[in-house]
Formats: structure tokens, C-alpha cells, sequence
């Protein structure tokens, strides 16, 4: 039985190895509710395509996305215009390193519900919801982790976020990264929130020494180039 | 008062199913167990575990905590060598500290 999965999962590498993908690379932001995906993903469709255009709402409230979300062709553009405007999203300390590969990079990019192993509707109570409402938020959050881990299989790669003010080391996380590592499906670990004074990326990178570590701060636009510099390098 | 843990042996988790450990797991953790499983599941198990007990939370059952080692990799990287994975009630059992070899866990009669 677990050598007939290990062939499986060897010839997934090798089919996605050898194999044109159909269609656009499509790019997963996964992690924990609250992590800044939905905020990620809003500033890299404001950066790429049009600023006025958000996948969804990012609130302080915890599954606030329960819909996974697919904006297609975003095409990462490091030369972009939008990039060389002090006031959006170059971080003015990050010089414009040599570019590994090309500059230009298409892809479908997924904000999906937080992932998390329980959802208690007394939570959302917490937040100010009557019962019956958070009964049905609860409902709806289930589902949509469901959704995101059922969206992996459909996944070219994925950004992981974290919350850097956070402890990395969860069972969720460790899940998440297991399964692509199995899957042979490209990762990039973003430590978000990097603009709170107890922020520690280094206790991620120090958590995942196998995977590369991005700092960002994706409310504040900290750090974005690294991180698109990354994603053109590892998802092309 | 009385908390309730199954440990379970290696052999029998190979003796099962991936769909009858997963059950194996939630209907124990479900009936207010601490399930302890050596050699624990796989990643992709432990997905799959997730996803079942997305479909069952419900106003009394809010779900699971779970910890356990990460895998080792075995003979020439390709193997994978799963360790230990506890699982419990989220409302009974509370993961505090967790490393690379360490897992410490309060648990909690509801
Ligand atoms: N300080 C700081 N706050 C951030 C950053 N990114 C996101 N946030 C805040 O964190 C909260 C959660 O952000 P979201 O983007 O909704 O998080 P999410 O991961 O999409 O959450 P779910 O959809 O509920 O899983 C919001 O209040 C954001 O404003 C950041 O870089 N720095
Ligand atoms: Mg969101």
C-alpha cells in the first residue's frame, strides 16, 4: 500500500515535471484565518491589474472569506509602472536586485478561506454577532476550509502566509506544507505583518529552515518586491 | 471528570484503512477521547482528517486540536517516516508548546 503511494506521488512529480500546464499557472494564497490573504491578494490585483478591484473584504473578523476566489490572468510584471511609485508597493529600502528569468510572469491567483482544524460559533458571538447569525457563519467557515483544501488539488503553487506576530509551528501549517511537499507543488512562505512591533519572521524561517522566507507587510506594501521577485522565479 | 485516552499501537494503525483510521480517529475524538497514535498519520491523512471533521462540526462538536512530529525522511529522502500524532476534542484539549521533538498539551474535562 505505501509504496504503491510513493509510485503515485513520484509520477505526479514526473507528469508535472514533463507536462505543459493547461492554461495559467494558478497561484493558492493558503494560511490561517486572519493571516492578510484576502489583503495580499487585493494589493497584488491593486499593483497588477486595476487598483480599484478587490477579490474580497479583509476584516479583523476571523473566516471572513469562506468562498475561495479565482481572479485570472494577473500578469506579475516587475518592470510594472505601479512598482516604481514610492507611495504604493516598493518598499524603499529594496533595491531593484538583478532579475533572475524573465520579468513577466501570467498567472490565476486564488485567495482561499482560512484553514483551521475548529470553528466555534461563540467566536463569532465574540465579535457581535447574534447566535443564529454566527451559527451560520460557523456553517459557511467549514465549508469553506473544505473548499480551499479540495482547491489544492488544483494548484500550481501556493504562497503560504503567516502572521508574524504569531507562532508558526501549527499543526495546520505543518499540514499544508507536507502536502505540497508531497505533491511536488512549489511553496513560498510569506511572513506577513512584518510593519507590528512584535513581528518575528525570523521565528518562521527559523520554523521552515527548508523553505524560503519571505518578509512582507502586505497591508502596508513592505517588502512586495521581494516576494514578486520570488513568485516569478518559482512559479514560472 | 474522567478523561478517556486511547493509544494506539503501530500495527493496529496499519492494519486499517486510511478511511477507517480516519473514522477510527473522529469517532473516538467525537465521543470526548484523547487519541495517541504511534507512528501517526501521514500529511496527507492529517488533511483528510481536517476536511471529515469540517463536515461534522456542528453547535456541540466545534472541531479538533492536533499535534504531532513532523515526518522523518527515510531510506534515500524517498521514504517518509511518520511519527507520533495526538488528536482531541478542541474544547477539551489545548496544545502549549510544540517543537521539532516536543509537544506539550493541557488537557481538560469539559
Ligand atoms: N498590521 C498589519 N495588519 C494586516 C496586514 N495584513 C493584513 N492585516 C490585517 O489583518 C486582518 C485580517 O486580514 P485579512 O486579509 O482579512 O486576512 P485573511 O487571511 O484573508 O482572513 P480570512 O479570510 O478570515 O481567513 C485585517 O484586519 C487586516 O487589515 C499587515 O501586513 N499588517
Ligand atoms: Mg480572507
Amino acid at each position: 500500500m505505501k509504496s504503491k503511494r510513493r509510485w503515485k506521488s513520484i509520477l505526479t512529480l514526473l507528469r508535472r515535471a514533463l507536462s505543459f500546464r493547461k492554461g495559467t499557472a494558478k497561484i493558492g494564497i493558503y494560511g490561517p484565518p486572519n493571516a492578510g490573504k484576502t489583503t495580499l491578494t487585493n494589493r497584488i490585483i491593486h499593483t497588477f491589474v486595476d487598483e480599484n478591484e478587490d477579490v474580497g473584504t479583509a476584516t479583523e473578523v476571523p473566516h471572513e472569506t469562506r468562498r475561495a476566489v479565482r481572479r485570472a490572468g494577473v500578469t506579475i510584471d516587475l518592470k510594472a509602472k505601479s512598482l516604481e511609485n514610492p507611495n504604493s508597493d516598493l518598499n524603499s529600502e529594496s533595491e531593484v536586485k538583478p532579475k533572475r528569468g524573465k520579468a513577466k510572469l501570467k498567472l490565476d491567483v486564488v485567495d482561499t478561506p482560512g484553514l483551521a482544524t475548529k470553528i466555534d460559533f461563540h467566536e463569532f458571538m465574540a465579535y457581535g454577532l447574534e447566535e443564529d447569525e454566527a451559527k451560520r457563519r460557523a456553517k459557511e467557515a467549514t465549508e469553506g476550509v473544505i473548499e480551499a483544501i479540495k482547491w489544492l488539488d488544483d494548484i500550481d503553487g501556493i504562497v503560504l502566509l503567516m502572521d508574524s506576530t504569531e507562532d508558526p509551528y501549527t499543526q495546520t501549517n505543518i499540514v499544508i506544507i507536507g502536502n505540497m511537499e508531497a505533491r511536488g507543488i512549489p511553496i513560498i512562505i510569506a511572513a506577513n505583518k512584518v510593519d507590528l512591533v512584535d513581528a518575528s519572521p525570523q521565528r518562521i524561517a527559523n520554523a521552515f529552515p527548508q523553505h524560503s522566507v519571505i518578509p512582507i507587510s502586505a497591508l502596508k506594501g513592505e517588502n512586495m518586491l521581494d516576494l514578486y521577485e520570488e513568485m516569478a522565479r518559482r512559479f514560472r | 471528570m474522567e478523561i478517556k485516552m486511547n493509544l494506539i499501537s503501530e500495527d493496529k494503525i496499519n492494519s486499517m484503512t486510511s478511511t477507517e483510521k480516519l473514522r477510527f480517529v473522529l469517532d473516538g475524538v467525537k465521543s470526548g477521547d484523547i487519541v495517541v497514535l504511534e507512528g501517526g498519520l501521514t500529511s496527507e491523512e492529517q488533511m483528510k482528517l481536517i476536511e471529515l471533521t469540517m463536515t461534522e462540526v456542528d453547535d456541540d462538536f466545534s472541531g479538533i486540536e492536533m499535534s504531532g512530529y513532523p515526518s522523518k525522511k527515510g531510506f534515500l529522502n524517498i521514504r517518509k517516516k511518520t511519527r507520533l500524532t495526538v488528536i482531541g476534542p478542541a474544547k477539551m484539549m489545548h496544545t502549549t508548546k510544540k517543537d521539532k521533538d516536543l509537544i506539550s498539551a493541557i488537557i481538560s474535562a469539559i
